[in-house]
């Protein structure tokens, strides 16, 4: 839902020291994927300068993607306390804080990226998705609707490319990276999916695939029986929720929207033995209300001849 | 000089205080029509840190901040998934909030209250249709606006015959106990006056149910939407507070209406004199012990208790024969006029009884009401 941003203005990049070579070999491999390589690298331009803003906006980046939220909030804090001149390091402040339900700080450091550069219209866009969920928190508190449970809490939507050198005032939009082939988890995309795993013999990570495409479809159709049904006897709810609670907590915010979509793309599976199954992937779920992509991961087991939820992380 | 600036010291603080919640959610009303939507925003904000269970405030500000993100379809811009009868509550608030802060002209009153007697020093009248509970003070004997609230009243509205039908009772009543926060649940909040629903009208009618109280709202609330007791009248806690600062037990008229009738107070002393003029006549003609005379003041319909109007003129016959002298005082007298009755007026006196037999003083109570033009007594009974 919030865009985070990827780069710096114009002016920080022009002053661009030494060393940027280490940065931007550390930008691709964050856009890789490969966190702990990039790490590594901006580690390396930081030795040299610690204080290079470039290289520590990167550093944030990578603990944000990490899921290091407290290490990132550190960094973009400390940047906008020695660049208060920079909008960027704001607006990631308060995509991380968005993404922890902390509407209020969010507004406050969108509102500082605003007033640092009034022509930044990606946080503009933010600004209003924030000031949409603090409406709805306040609304809720106005009808006394139950909102302690965290289903529909903000994913980081963090890009992986890096938009570097001069660009017209600032990032503004982010480019989304190419799409993989995708799991859409609507009506014509399962063929689609199916076939380059279903072998003449049944494949097991195929069949894996398959639940999990299932899971997304069910969701995406409102179904919370169906979607329900996905989960193994032995699913442990997140936090301290009865299966009961959090199955109704589920229910509700299921059903609540008029729309979902939910895709699954580059999925990796990893079977442990014949009956134990673990994926990983990106999930893009939308809706009338709501959008955030995010890394998730399933393990699975196969019980009564049916591949079930027995774990559910997000990322 | 020093004098002058504490004075006003101390006004700017009165008049800080005076600043009700509601109040407060005018202004920020007013700012939004000035298209002053951060002041509106800010002004939101401080009225929830100070009443943070202010539903309508919470739905408003909702309103401000999605209109930064979206425009707004309607007032209450909720997303549809909710309870959309919830919603209608708070705007049917917002509404009743919003038409009260046109009070009424200074020239009007009430038609209701005629006279109050020296020892009621306020009455309450409530407007239905407004949400309203005026409170009037007692300026020797005629009704002076000194606070108005906004109350929350039957799921089913006015008009209340039957027990459990959720509706607030019309008619006139008063307060007849002071039931402390201590002695109830959280429901009620800060405390409650039950009134004397049904009264002997609403018996003589055939109404029943019981237990209708003015009273407070539980901690989690502010207040109720204004279709929303079981026929009480419900007021925020800092208002049933307010109000309770006013309250005489066994004194203070409750007067309820559909939708209150407003009058001139020059038409208000006219009727109140002409009725007046047939209570005074009413008095004399029983001291003069012509009995005929004493009970053409009474309606052929009258009836009180067990005695219709022809048991009741024998008896009077009888009495009064007996009599050598008959002295009647009246003090006290309080005249209210009958919400949705047609010239229907509740009068109330305390009455020194003297003559050659039995002397005694009571208080009592009249239902008068005009057939052909004239005043006529319909009920009659110690109150």
């Amino acid at each position: 839902m919030l865009k985070i941003f990827t780069a710096f203005a114009v002016a920080l990049c022009l002053a661009m020291p030494a060393r940027a070579d280490d940065v931007q070999e550390a930008a691709k491999l964050l856009k890789a994927g490969q966190h702990q390589q990039a790490l590594e690298r901006v580690n390396k331009a930081l030795a040299a300068k610690p204080r290079d803003p470039q290289a520590r906006f990167l550093k944030g980046l990578i603990f944000t993607e990490q899921g290091k939220t407290k290490d990132a909030i550190e960094i973009f804090t400390q940047l906008t306390k020695d660049h208060p001149e920079l909008p960027e390091p704001y607006n990631n402040l308060a995509v991380i804080y968005a993404s922890q339900g902390q509407y209020d700080k969010a507004r406050v450091a969108l509102e500082q990226s605003i007033r640092t550069h009034p022509s930044y219209a990606t946080a503009y866009e933010n600004l209003g998705d924030v000031y949409a969920k603090l409406a709805s928190q306040a609304y809720n508190k106005a009808l006394q609707i139950d909102s302690s449970n965290t289903g529909a809490q903000n994913k980081l939507s963090l890009v992986r490319e890096l938009v570097g050198g001069p660009a017209p005032a600032v990032v503004a939009a982010v480019k989304e990276p190419p799409k993989p082939p995708v799991l859409v988890a609507e009506k014509k995309a399962p063929e689609k999916v199916e076939k380059p795993a279903a072998g003449p013999v049944a494949d097991p990570a195929a069949e894996v695939l398959k639940a999990v495409n299932a899971w997304a479809e069910a969701w995406s159709k409102k179904d919370a029986a169906a979607y329900l049904a996905h989960y193994a006897r032995d699913f442990d709810p997140p936090g301290n929720q009865s299966r009961a609670d959090w199955e109704k907590a589920r229910r509700s915010r299921i059903e609540a929207p008029k729309s979902i979509s939910v895709s699954v793309a580059s999925p990796k599976v990893t079977m442990q033995g014949s009956d134990g199954a673990t994926v990983t992937f990106r999930q893009t779920y939308r809706s009338d209300v709501f959008k955030g992509t995010s890394s998730k991961t399933l393990v699975l087991v196969k019980a009564d001849g049916r591949w079930q939820i027995r774990e559910e992380k997000g990322g | 000089m020093r004098r002058i600036a504490l004075a006003l010291l101390l006004a700017g603080a009165a008049l800080a205080h005076a600043e009700t919640p509601e109040d407060r959610l005018s202004g920020v009303f007013a700012a939004i029509e000035s298209n002053e939507i951060e002041t509106a925003l800010a002004r939101v904000e401080g009225l929830l840190r100070d009443y943070p269970n202010f539903r309508l405030a919470h739905l408003v500000r909702g309103d401000l901040l999605l209109a930064r993100s979206r425009p707004l379809q309607t007032f209450g811009n909720v997303v549809k998934t909710v309870p959309q009868e919830r919603v209608e509550g708070l705007r049917e608030e917002a509404l009743a909030r919003l038409r009260a802060r046109q009070r009424p002209a200074d020239d009007l009153l009430p038609r209701y209250v005629l006279q109050l007697h020296p020892g009621q020093k306020h009455a309450f009248v409530v407007d239905s249709r407004r949400s309203r509970l005026y409170v009037y003070a007692n300026d020797d004997g005629r009704p002076r606006l000194i606070a108005d609230y906004y109350v929350t009243l039957g799921k089913n509205g006015v008009e209340k015959t039957r027990q459990g039908d959720q509706k607030t009772p019309v008619g006139v009543y008063h307060v007849t106990a002071n039931l402390p926060r201590s002695k109830l649940t959280d429901f009620y909040g800060s405390g409650a006056f039950p009134i004397n629903y049904p009264n002997e009208w609403d018996k003589r009618l055939g109404r029943n149910g019981h237990g209708i109280w003015l009273h407070g709202v539980p901690r989690e609330v502010y207040s109720r939407p204004p279709r929303a007791s079981d026929g009480c009248i419900v007021l925020a806690n800092p208002d049933l507070e307010s109000v309770g600062r006013y309250v005489q037990v066994g004194q203070t008229p409750v007067i309820i209406a559909d939708e209150v009738e407003w009058t001139a107070a020059a038409e208000l002393e006219a009727e109140r004199s002409s009725l007046a003029a047939a209570l005074e006549q009413w008095r004399a003609d029983w001291a003069s012990r012509d009995t005929e005379r004493y009970l053409s003041h009474y309606s052929k319909r009258f009836a009180s208790g067990k005695q219709d109007y022809s048991r009741w003129a024998a008896h009077k016959r009888q009495v009064n024969a007996a009599k050598r002298w008959i002295k009647v005082d009246l003090s006290g007298v309080a005249m209210f006029r009958y919400p949705r009755e047609r010239d229907f007026v509740v009068v109330a006196f305390a009455q020194d009884y003297r003559s050659d037999g039995l002397s005694n003083v009571i208080k009592k109570r009249q239902y008068w009401i005009k057939e052909d033009g004239r005043w006529k007594i319909l009920y009659e009974g110690a109150a």
